[in-house]
């Protein structure tokens, strides 16, 4: 039963089951084990996260496609919930036809780009998303009458996914049970949900498929698989749960813009947590996101000691100031991308097949 | 016997033929007519030809590099926009130091100051380019995946250490005295500083086209990106030459991050990611690995750009997009395929 659910894609380490149900049992019961608003915010934006990466690695990790285009289809999804929920106000219809609508147009859009450019050359499409996201990260923030420009949009959500909402009036494990925690849940459930489907995309014969063109496009094509279409196809799915992932994002957030979603920061962060956590297997993803935002939200803390120490030494000093931790994730992902391109989860799967297990 | 001899038939080409040859060429004077109809008034067309030809120009100095990287060698640096920003910043200190120099209205004192500058920044940035080359690009030969990961990691570092180094604000910086202002003929005003990008643009261009065509060093570069295999199997040793090129290319991405620098007066330590964007599209519309590609597309852009955001600035954004996406539909390896399928 549970192997069915994860696909036949069981972890295969017993480090790594330990972790991941770690990090399941965490996220299942946040409100109640990490009480506070900082800590259900961290909590969310890993499930959130979680299914954006794993998107991601569908087509970095399995097809071999890089794409820097992801955050605009993240941004699609959150901008169509969005841009629906505060055309016609808080209620469940606009929020589900935002967000189907969101899916769409990034399925459309990516459609549109993988044809266009996944036929000539991988690497095509890695400028070619460059280029295309970046203007319409630019044309979002100047469309203003539309989407708010760089103050992005303020919406309402149902009510009953809001803080004023109490759903029993005691408290449950000394925490009150509010809209906000059911909001929670929904970001939870939805992430989990989208998660298994991906990995029962991937674990299918269409995942086996898009791991031949990766390693080996002239072969599959030779063999009689065709290769445009696959990859166009991966590129569509990716964009697809980006989307859904974003409509998640806008509906926890209550507000959508440029800097939440489009930015090219967010683009670096995802590639750095596929990278680090483990390309071509998703559970990598949920490694990498969870070890990220964790270092994102605390690291800096400890940088701060860590300059603080350092002071006298005006080089050191500023080296490991706190707001310079993207630098050494930058100097860890390199490492990670030539000494252990498989990431944590895959050193992981090596080590527990050396010892035999 | 002399007229039974058989001479070999020179089917001439006929002007279609020729013209279709040649259109890539002449795409550019057709998008400056085009503009001079929609724009109507020839002073304010002067003026934005000429800011588009600079731009071009300064996009082509920065874009030649990364297209020249590529043909020879497969490579994609995606980390290129770092030496566009650490030459800007260390041509913007160097010129800080020679103050004096920029100040007083003397012509030959502030071309002194500047070209100082540049030398400055494409000797920092060559040996950069040789670090970068050594540390993060050679591991990875033959591996887009990892090279596209590995040169995105490479930027992330080198704009951090930039902000180690010069702090975390943008710095501002005054063109020197005799570059600012405009030259006005009739109606129309030419910025000065601009006339001075186009000549170093067109300089550049026919430097490299001569270098390429008619020296030994070009005629192995040419040789390496048709078949490097080949090259190697003749006993030149390939390697060499690519890190040859490759700091060439870093250094000409510095001296493009100097000039542009000026050109905004304002230099910040993500400079270089955002004109990379302009760089893709320039190197994709040119045809990856072609010179001659990459400078007609980069004059493509810098007009167009420069058009559309006088006549309709929303859709000025777009436009390059919409240029790229036009160009490849029509020749969907770009004006001038030189890779082949590698």
């Amino acid at each position: 039963m549970l192997t069915r659910l994860l696909s036949g894609d069981t972890p295969r380490s017993g480090i790594l089951t330990v972790f991941l149900l770690l990090i399941l049992i965490s996220l299942a019961f946040a409100p109640f084990l990490f009480p506070g608003t900082k800590s259900l915010e961290t909590a969310a934006r890993i499930c959130i996260f979680i299914v954006l990466v794993a998107s991601y690695d569908l087509l970095l990790g399995y097809a071999g496609i890089v794409s820097f285009a992801h955050t605009m289809f993240f941004g699609i999804g959150a901008y169509g919930t969005a841009l629906a929920l505060s055309a016609t106000g808080a209620g469940y219809f606009p929020l589900v036809w935002g967000t189907v609508a969101g899916a769409i147009v990034a399925a459309i859009f990516a459609l549109a780009i993988g044809l266009f450019s996944l036929r000539v050359k991988a690497i095509f499409f890695a400028m070619v998303t460059l280029a295309v996201a970046s203007a319409f990260a630019v044309l979002v923030s100047q469309l203003s009458w539309l989407t708010g420009g760089e103050d992005g949009l303020n919406y309402r959500i149902p009510r009953e996914l809001t803080p004023a909402f109490k759903l029993i009036g005691g408290k449950v494990f000394g925490v009150t049970v509010n809209g906000k925690v059911l909001a929670y849940y929904l970001v939870f459930v939805a992430s989990l949900v989208l998660f298994l489907i991906m990995l029962r995309i991937v674990n299918s014969p269409f995942g086996s498929t898009l791991k031949a063109v990766r390693d080996n496009a002239f072969r599959a094509e030779a063999i009689g698989y065709r290769v445009v279409w696959y990859r166009t196809t991966a590129t569509v799915l990716s964009a697809v749960m980006a989307a859904l992932a974003g409509s998640l994002l806008a509906i926890w957030l209550r507000y959508t813009g440029p800097a939440t979603t489009l930015s090219m920061e967010i683009m670096i962060d995802i590639l750095l947590m596929v990278v680090i956590g483990g390309m071509g297997t998703l559970y990598g993803a949920v490694l990498g996101v969870t070890l990220f935002i964790l270092a994102q939200t605390y690291l800096q803390d400890f940088m701060g000691v860590a300059a603080e120490a350092t002071s006298s030494v005006p080089l050191v000093s500023a080296l490991v100031a706190p707001e310079r931790w993207l630098l050494w994730l930058g100097v860890l992902f390199v490492l990670s991308v030539y000494f252990f391109p498989t990431g944590i989860v895959g050193r992981l799967r090596e080590r527990a097949r050396a010892s035999g297990r | 016997m002399s007229d039974t001899s058989i001479r070999p038939k020179m089917e001439r080409e006929t002007l279609r033929d020729l013209l279709i040859r040649k259109l890539p060429v002449l795409l550019v004077p057709l998008l400056a007519i085009a503009g001079l109809l929609a724009i109507g008034n020839p002073a304010s067309w002067v003026t934005l030809t000429a800011a588009g030809l600079a731009m071009g120009m300064m996009i082509f100095i920065m874009a030649s590099g990364l297209t020249v990287v590529f043909g020879l060698m497969d490579v994609i640096n995606f980390g290129h926009g770092a030496f566009v920003t650490v030459g800007a910043f260390v041509g913007f200190t160097v010129l800080a130091w020679l103050g004096g120099w920029t100040a007083p209205p003397s012509v030959m004192m502030n071309l002194a100051a500047v070209l100082i500058a540049i030398l400055a920044a494409m000797v920092v940035t060559g040996l950069l380019g040789y670090a970068f080359e050594r540390v993060i690009v050679m591991p990875v030969y033959g591996q887009h995946l990892k090279q596209i990961l590995v040169t995105m990691g490479g930027l992330i570092i080198a704009q951090q250490m930039i902000h180690v180094i010069w702090g975390p604000d943008e710095i501002h910086l005054s063109r020197p005295e005799t570059l600012q202002g405009a030259l006005v003929i009739g109606e129309a005003a030419i910025e000065k500083y601009r006339l001075l990008a186009v000549s170093i643009g067109l300089v550049l261009f026919l430097g490299m086209r001569h270098v390429l065509k008619h020296t030994r060093v070009g005629l192995l570069v040419r040789a390496g990106v048709e078949n490097g295999e080949m090259v190697e199997a003749l006993g030149y040793r390939i390697r060499r030459l690519f890190l040859l090129v490759f700091m060439t290319g870093s250094a000409l991405a510095g001296l493009g991050g100097v000039m542009w620098g000026l050109y905004q007066e304002t230099i910040t330590a993500h400079m270089g990611s955002d004109i990379m964007v302009m760089v893709f599209i320039v190197v994709i519309i040119g045809g990856l690995g072609s010179v001659e590609g990459c400078f007609i597309g980069a004059l493509l852009v810098g007009l167009l750009a420069n058009y559309t955001a006088f006549l309709a600035p929303k859709v000025a954004l777009i436009s390059t997009i919409g240029l790229m996406v036009v160009i490849l539909m029509w020749r969907p390896q770009g004006l001038y395929p030189v890779v082949k399928a590698k």
